[in-house]
C-alpha cells in the first residue's frame, strides 16, 4: 500500500531539510511517531539505521529502517531492515526561487505473504496513516515557517542594529 | 539453538501454591487414574476421554515458534485487535529491550481471552519479531483440534519446565498464575486479580534472576456473561483428578447461549481491550539479595490490583470502554 501527502512550506529547502534529516525532530512533528531512534554509529545519511514505530490502531508498528538515498537538499528515502515491509520518502523541490519548497511524504507498507488478510489491514490501515502523514506535514510546516520567520526577524534585527550603530557616532 | 523438548512428566504431588501457573503441563504417564476396575461407566468413560486429550498435548519444542509465520499473521491479528477490541497497550517501554523477563499478565475472557492477542500483538510489533517470546498455555488448549498454530506462536504448555527452558533461552516469556482460575472468574469480580495465592512465578523469576514485568488488562472479562467457575462440577466429574482441570465454567456465550464448559471456545463479544505494561521489578534489587517470595508476590498482586482498580475507573460503559 502507498499512501502519501504534500504541502507547500515558506521556507527554502535547506531549511526544511533540517527537519527531515535530524532524527532527534522526528518525534516532535511526526503524528502517531511513537519512536525515531538512532540505531547505527552513522546518525544521518546513507547507511544510517533507526528504529521507527507509528501507532496505527491497536499497535505501534515499523522496526528498524536505514537511509538508502540521501541527495542534499531533495531526497531522502529509506527501506526496512527488520518490521513490517516498508519504504519511505522525502521529496523536496524549490518553489519561488527557492523561498518555498513543495515537500512531499511518500510511504509504502505492508507484510509481504500475509495474503488477503494482510491485503484488507493495509487498505483499513490506510486512512489513519494517510491523516498520519497529512498531519505530519502540516506540523512541518508550521514549525519550519516559524524558525524561518524567527531567523527572518533575528537578522531584521540583525540588520537594523548594523544601521542604527553609525548613525549613533 | 539446538531443539529442546520438555513434556513436565515429573510433578506428581505439586502442592498448588508451588506451581508458576495455571495448570502445570501433564505428560501422558501422570496422575493416571488406576485401575479401571470397580469403576462406573462414566468414570470409565471420562477416564478414555481424559487419555485422549492428554494424548494430544505437544511435546514442548521452543524451536517450533516461527518468526516468519508470526510476522504474515501480524495483519490478521491486527485487524481483529484493533477493530474488534479496540486494542490499546500502553508502556511497552516499560520491558527491557532485551534478555529474558517474565511477564506476569491477569488472564480474562475465558478460553477465547483477547488480552493475549492484543498484547502478543503489540509486543510483537514494537519489538519486532526477531526477539523470542514464548507464552505458557493450558494443556487442554494446545491440544484442541485446530490450534496447533499456537505453537508457531512460540505458545508452550504451562509446565516449570518449559518456563525454565524459555528463560534460560533469553526469551520473554509471559505467564498468567491466575491461570483457568482467573479467566473464568464470574464478571463481576472482573476488576480483580486473582492469581489464587500461585506463587511459583516468583520462584521462576528468582531462579533466573530476571525482572518481573506486570502486565494488566481490562475489558476480558466483558466479552461475555460469566457466572461460574463451575469449580463442583468440575470436581463431580473428576476433571481435576483426571485432566487437572479444577474448573468446569458456566457462562453466556455467543453463540451458544447457555456455554458449559466454553470447550468450543465462544464469539467473545467487542470489548475495548486496555492493556498496561508497568515498570519492570528487579526483585534483588527492590527485596534485598534473598526476597520473601510472599512479600514480593503480595507487591506484585497489589500493584496489578491498584493498576486494574484505575484502568476500570477510566472506563465509562461495559464492553464499549
Amino acid at each position: 500500500m502507498r499512501v502519501q501527502a504534500a504541502i507547500d512550506i515558506v521556507a527554502p529547502p535547506q531549511l526544511v531539510w533540517g527537519f527531515v534529516t535530524d532524527p532527534t525532530r522526528y518525534l516532535h512533528f511526526m503524528d502517531g511517531v511513537t519512536r525515531w531512534e538512532v540505531a547505527s554509529e552513522q546518525v544521518s545519511g546513507c547507511g544510517a539505521r533507526y528504529r521507527t514505530l507509528m501507532r496505527v490502531g491497536s499497535a505501534e508498528v515499523g522496526g528498524l529502517v536505514e537511509i538508502v538515498e540521501h541527495e542534499q537538499p531533495r531526497e531522502l528515502a529509506w527501506t526496512s531492515v527488520t518490521g513490517i515491509d516498508q519504504r519511505g520518502r522525502w521529496r523536496l523541490r524549490a518553489r519561488a526561487n527557492g523561498a518555498r519548497t513543495r515537500v512531499e511524504l511518500r510511504l509504502q507498507y505492508g507484510v509481504a505473504g500475509a495474503g488477503v488478510l494482510g491485503w484488507l489491514a493495509e487498505q483499513v490501515a490506510a486512512p489513519a496513516v494517510r491523516e498520519n502523514l497529512r498531519r505530519s506535514l502540516r506540523e512541518l510546516k508550521r514549525q519550519a515557517e516559524h524558525e524561518q520567520a524567527r531567523a527572518a526577524a533575528a537578522a531584521r534585527r540583525a540588520a537594523a542594529a548594523a544601521a542604527a550603530v553609525p548613525t549613533r557616532r | 539453538m539446538a531443539t529442546q523438548t520438555a513434556s513436565g512428566r515429573s510433578r506428581n504431588g505439586q502442592k498448588a501454591e508451588a506451581k508458576p501457573f495455571a495448570k502445570a503441563a501433564d505428560g501422558p504417564d501422570e496422575q493416571e487414574p488406576g485401575h479401571a476396575e470397580g469403576r462406573s461407566p462414566i468414570e470409565r468413560l471420562v477416564e478414555a476421554v481424559a487419555r485422549a486429550i492428554r494424548a494430544r498435548v505437544p511435546v514442548a519444542d521452543l524451536d517450533e515458534r516461527d518468526p516468519d509465520y508470526i510476522r504474515e499473521s501480524l495483519p490478521a491479528q491486527w485487524l481483529v485487535a484493533s477493530l474488534w477490541f479496540r486494542g490499546e497497550v500502553r508502556g511497552l517501554g516499560n520491558i527491557p529491550e532485551d534478555g529474558p523477563v517474565l511477564l506476569v499478565g491477569n488472564h480474562s475472557g475465558g478460553n477465547m481471552s483477547p488480552d493475549s492477542l492484543v498484547f502478543t500483538l503489540a509486543f510483537s510489533t514494537y519489538f519486532g519479531v526477531e526477539r523470542r517470546f514464548h507464552q505458557l498455555a493450558h494443556n487442554l488448549l494446545l491440544s484442541m483440534p485446530g490450534l496447533g498454530f499456537l505453537r508457531s506462536y512460540g505458545t508452550v504448555a504451562a509446565s516449570p519446565e518449559n518456563a525454565r527452558q524459555a528463560l534460560s533461552s533469553g526469551a520473554a516469556l509471559l505467564v498468567y498464575p491466575g491461570g483457568d482460575h482467573e479467566v473464568h472468574r464470574p464478571t463481576w469480580e472482573g476488576n480483580q486479580i486473582d492469581f489464587d495465592g500461585r506463587r511459583g512465578f516468583v520462584r521462576l523469576a528468582l531462579e533466573h534472576d530476571v525482572p518481573i514485568v506486570p502486565v494488566v488488562a481490562i475489558g476480558g472479562q466483558e466479552t461475555a456473561l460469566f457466572l461460574s467457575r463451575g469449580e463442583g462440577l468440575a470436581r463431580l466429574l473428576m476433571l481435576d483428578k483426571l485432566l487437572r482441570l479444577k474448573v468446569l465454567p458456566i457462562s453466556v456465550a455467543v453463540p451458544w447461549g447457555l456455554n458449559v464448559g466454553d470447550m468450543l471456545g465462544h464469539i467473545p463479544l467487542p470489548a475495548k481491550i486496555t492493556v498496561e505494561v508497568l515498570p519492570a521489578i528487579d526483585l534483588r534489587e527492590q527485596f534485598g539479595p534473598e526476597p520473601d517470595v510472599g512479600e514480593v508476590y503480595d507487591h506484585v498482586v497489589t500493584t496489578m490490583q491498584e493498576t486494574l482498580e484505575a484502568l476500570a475507573a477510566e472506563r465509562r460503559l461495559p464492553i464499549l470502554g
